[in-house]
């Protein structure tokens, strides 16, 4: 492969050489066709106008995911197809979709690992459609305002000391990317219409990693039993299910912190300790709960 | 004003969401100003994310020789010390504290044995020092960022808004002009003072890490409204991107994997960094690193797709790499199908980051114009002729707050909001519509395809290595695609229509293409970044020199500005850095610097 190259060792190199030009290939996104084509049904349409799906033939290349071939469509055949992205390497959470039915990342759905035939792509479910492949999602943003942020004793000196093991716990929580795939999934936003009552899945895992931070002082359980709806989750694990991150959701937040509110709520030593100090859960409380 | 346009108020106007923009409006805010931040994605998405390896700060809980000034002493020796010593200066000392300050709202570091933050080596550092969890501290840093902005009375966010013009008062820069991407509804801001956050470019190359966003509208928009843009010719090369297979080509392996023993190999096996650097090896500066690989591949010794093997499966155990590089691990499992802990990866050189930049003073990162300030990757001179790792999540916590504090301070000045005429509106109204409008049958051009064209033409003649013949043909693309750009049409109507999205796009891409070529033609040396077929040396006047594109009577000249150089008490701190040779100093510092520094251990 090598002794293919264009220039021999000791020549100068001139731009517009090497890396530019892959040693095997021409120069283009094109290089690495399969000589496959993809049927790809795309959602077109906004509310108040025409819906329905588009198709288009797309040639295939190696390794291509939905992401490029939604592109690559943009690029040739419609180019106002709407739809939302950023990084393209699954760390940014733009462009979640419903693929063949299943709430992924376009950036990381490769094409190959789909059943062959028509890939049909469609924008999530729970979201007020606004165009196309895109969704509003601003709910979350409303929802993320409403949790008190973290919070450190003001006189707890710097530099801190934490262990590896309590980041380890933490990193679970703080790898999400704010897809909302998790938000789109739960057939409690998507069978029912509770937003104003429940924080979901993404907003449940927020407040665990800040509950779970060792230096953290406040104690958000009131508001997850009330307003963030925590008793709605019956546990059936969609949302870790969905969870390009690989989180843990239901096992490792929603749990968690279920049986934090009920030990708060329910424990009848506990409620005898509140009665007798007159006051709710404080820090001290809350770290003897872990 | 007008009813065609919706139109907000506010006293300081954050242009970008990324932590520069985010640190800078926590920092007008908490000053007391009315603090309205603009991002063109949703919050939370912009190019920070991205950052894997850490944030560099000299805390030295492992390597107790490191301190500040070996890190200012490490940077300013990896810009090639053309960087501005005096935010170099301001840079090493402060990042200490938002280090500490990041983590009381909340951000997670890795940790050492003892508890405290741990840190990790990489590339032409001295000594171990990124604080870093994980492989993912971009996105740590800026949900710790969002969440405290959002909770910060004062703060409000307008996601998905494409800002395309400076509007100004005299020569005072007192608001944007833009458009809602989701209905197409044009936008007038007024405020006193912006700080530009707007991050950096590199969509109008090929092969590149960045996302869509990083067109440079904010360099674009600052150069029309007049001010002054620096060290655009020089353009990071990440050595390491995927290459394989092509829909990944360009996304980023994180220096990461070099700093927990990852090395590269070419195709005959052979840890070809030991020629290239014997001392820093597979951690050389980014530059290094980048031309080596395309040597080798020039060489060919280059892996089947035209990079380096990436090799840490042999360094390290598996169960250690999964924890220490988890989403590479990942990245490579769901889009090569390669698992990192068994096998090489296939990389090379893609576009990353852009050290030039709105020209700023470095106390209040205010730029040449009145009422304009610049922080993070839109700025310029934190980082020279060179970027190392671990600099730009620091870069964008020190001068984020700075940038924030002085807009605040030139806003609260002020009084009254400065009027904008209605001829400025009307002209950005009527450019930003064009392409929807006018109707130019076949001679109507496609955003798209000029996009690509634009790529071709950069990645091709201005990419890694340059000539003044290939740059020259690059100037001439970039004209041609101006000329051609003049008549891009848009099918669809302004709801969120990106085919009219990247006409706006392609507008700031050449803008700013144009300033990276004509500073590249004018800087006749080898720097860092820029290397010049046709001049491989360094040039001694050129390196006392920073070179700006600006806008005189209507066309983009290059002039020089002299570099201030480093006092003699401050050059003796380049002894500090392990990686300081005296026969490298330039003459103007030869002789200043009195004894080698301390070996490597």
């Amino acid at each position: 492969m090598a002794g293919a190259l264009p220039q021999p060792s000791d020549a100068v190199p001139q731009p517009g050489a090497g890396l530019s030009a892959p040693v095997d290939g021409p120069p283009t996104t094109e290089s690495g066709l399969t000589g496959e084509t993809i049927t790809l049904r795309v959602f077109k349409g906004q509310p108040g106008g025409e819906m329905g799906y588009a198709t288009h033939q797309v040639p295939e290349v190696t390794g291509m995911v939905v992401l490029d071939a939604v592109h690559w469509v943009q690029r040739n055949e419609d180019s106002d197809l709407a739809c939302r992205w950023n990084c393209k390497a699954g760390k940014c959470g733009s462009c979640s979709a419903e693929v063949n039915g299943h709430p992924v990342l376009m950036c990381k759905t490769r094409i190959d690992t789909l059943p062959r035939g028509p890939v049909t792509v469609q924008p999530m479910k729970s979201f007020p459609l606004i165009k196309d492949l895109v969704t509003d999602v601003s709910r979350n943003y409303e929802t993320n305002k409403l949790i008190p942020p973290f919070t450190a004793a003001p006189d707890d000196g710097t530099p801190w000391r934490i262990q590896q093991m309590d980041i380890d716990r933490l990193y679970e929580h703080r790898r999400c990317i704010e897809c909302f795939l998790c938000q789109d999934v739960c057939h409690v936003n998507r069978s029912h219409d509770l937003s104003a009552r429940f924080f979901g899945p993404r907003f449940f895992v927020r407040v665990a990693s800040l509950e779970m931070h060792p230096k953290d002082i406040l104690d958000r359980r009131d508001l997850l039993r009330d307003q963030g709806g925590l008793g709605y989750c019956n546990i059936t694990k969609c949302c870790s299910e969905v969870c390009p991150e690989h989180i843990h959701i239901t096992d490792n937040a929603i749990i968690p912190l279920k049986e934090r509110v009920a030990d708060a709520h329910w424990d009848p030593l506990r409620w005898v300790a509140r009665k007798l100090r007159g006051s709710g859960t404080k820090a001290g409380e809350k770290a003897a709960a872990e | 004003m007008s009813e065609r346009y919706q139109t907000r108020e506010c006293d300081v106007l954050v242009i970008g969401a990324g932590g520069a923009g985010l640190r800078a409006a926590i920092a007008a805010a908490e000053a007391g100003c009315s603090t309205l931040v603009v991002g063109k994605s949703l919050l939370g998405k912009a190019h920070t994310v991205m950052a894997e390896g850490g944030i560099a700060a000299g805390l030295a809980n492992l390597d107790t020789p490191d301190s500040w000034e070996v890190h200012f002493a490490d940077t300013m020796l990896g810009g090639q010390l053309i960087n501005n010593w005096r935010m170099v200066d301001l840079y090493s000392r402060e990042v200490i504290d938002r280090v500490y300050e990041l983590e009381r709202w909340g951000g997670l570091f890795d940790r050492t044995d003892d508890g405290l933050i741990m840190q990790r080596a990489f590339g032409a550092h001295s000594w171990k020092r990124l604080c870093h969890v994980g492989d993912r501290t971009g996105l740590e840093l800026i949900r710790t960022l969002q969440d405290k902005m959002v909770h910060t009375p004062g703060t409000d966010v307008l996601m998905e808004c494409t800002l395309t013009r400076l509007l100004t008062h005299g020569d005072r820069v007192c608001g944007a002009f833009g458009y809602l991407r989701n209905t197409g509804e044009l936008i007038v801001i007024r405020a006193g003072a912006v700080v530009m956050a707007s991050g950096g470019w590199g969509r109008m190359f090929r092969y590149t890490s960045n996302s869509w966003e990083g067109t440079g509208d904010g360099a674009a928009m600052a150069y029309e409204a007049g001010a002054e843009l620096q060290d655009m010719e020089f353009v990071q090369f990440h050595p390491t991107g995927m290459i394989w297979p092509p829909g990944a080509r360009g996304i980023l392996v994180t220096e990461a994997v070099r700093g927990e023993g990852g090395i590269l190999r070419n195709s005959e096996g052979e840890r070809f960094m030991e020629r290239y650097d014997p001392v820093k090896k597979d951690l050389s500066s980014r530059d290094v690193v980048a031309r080596s690989i395309y040597k080798e591949v020039q060489a060919g010794r280059g892996s089947p797709h035209g990079g380096a093997f990436l090799d840490i499966a042999s360094r390290r155990s598996a169960a250690d790499i999964r924890k220490r590089l988890p989403s590479m691990c990942d990245q490579f499992e769901a889009l090569a199908g390669v698992d990192i802990s068994k096998e090489p990866m296939e990389v090379g050189p893609t576009i990353h980051y852009t050290m030039g930049g709105i020209r700023v003073d470095p106390e209040t990162a205010a730029s040449t114009l009145p009422g304009l300030y610049a922080a993070g990757e839109a700025a310029a001179g934190m980082h020279g002729a060179n970027r190392l790792g671990g600099n730009s999540l620091g870069d964008i916590l020190v001068f984020g707050r700075r940038a924030g504090e002085a807009a605040a301070s030139s806003a609260k000045g002020l009084g009254a909001k400065p009027a904008v005429s209605e001829k400025q509106l009307a002209d950005a109204e009527a450019a930003v519509l064009l392409p929807l409008a006018h109707d130019l049958g076949e001679k109507a051009e496609n955003s798209y395809v000029l996009h690509r064209a634009l790529q071709e033409a950069m990645q091709d003649d201005a990419g890694i290595g340059r000539s003044e013949e290939s740059l020259n043909r690059a100037l001439t693309a970039i004209g041609e695609l101006t000329e051609r750009s003049r008549r891009m049409r848009a099918g669809g109507g302004r709801v969120l229509n990106p085919g009219w999205h990247t006409c706006r796009d392609v507008e700031s891409m050449l803008t700013v293409s144009e300033a990276i070529v004509r500073c590249a033609i004018a800087r006749r040396e080898s720097r860092g970044s820029q290397w010049r077929f046709d001049f491989p040396e360094k040039d001694a006047r050129l390196g006392r020199t920073n070179l700006v594109a600006r806008k005189r009577a209507g066309a983009m000249v290059v002039e020089e500005r002299p570099l201030e150089l480093m006092p003699d008490d401050v050059v003796t701190r380049l002894a500090r850095s392990r990686f300081f040779d005296p026969a490298a100093l330039p003459p103007h510092y030869a002789g200043k610097v009195p004894a080698p520094g301390p070996k490597a251990h």
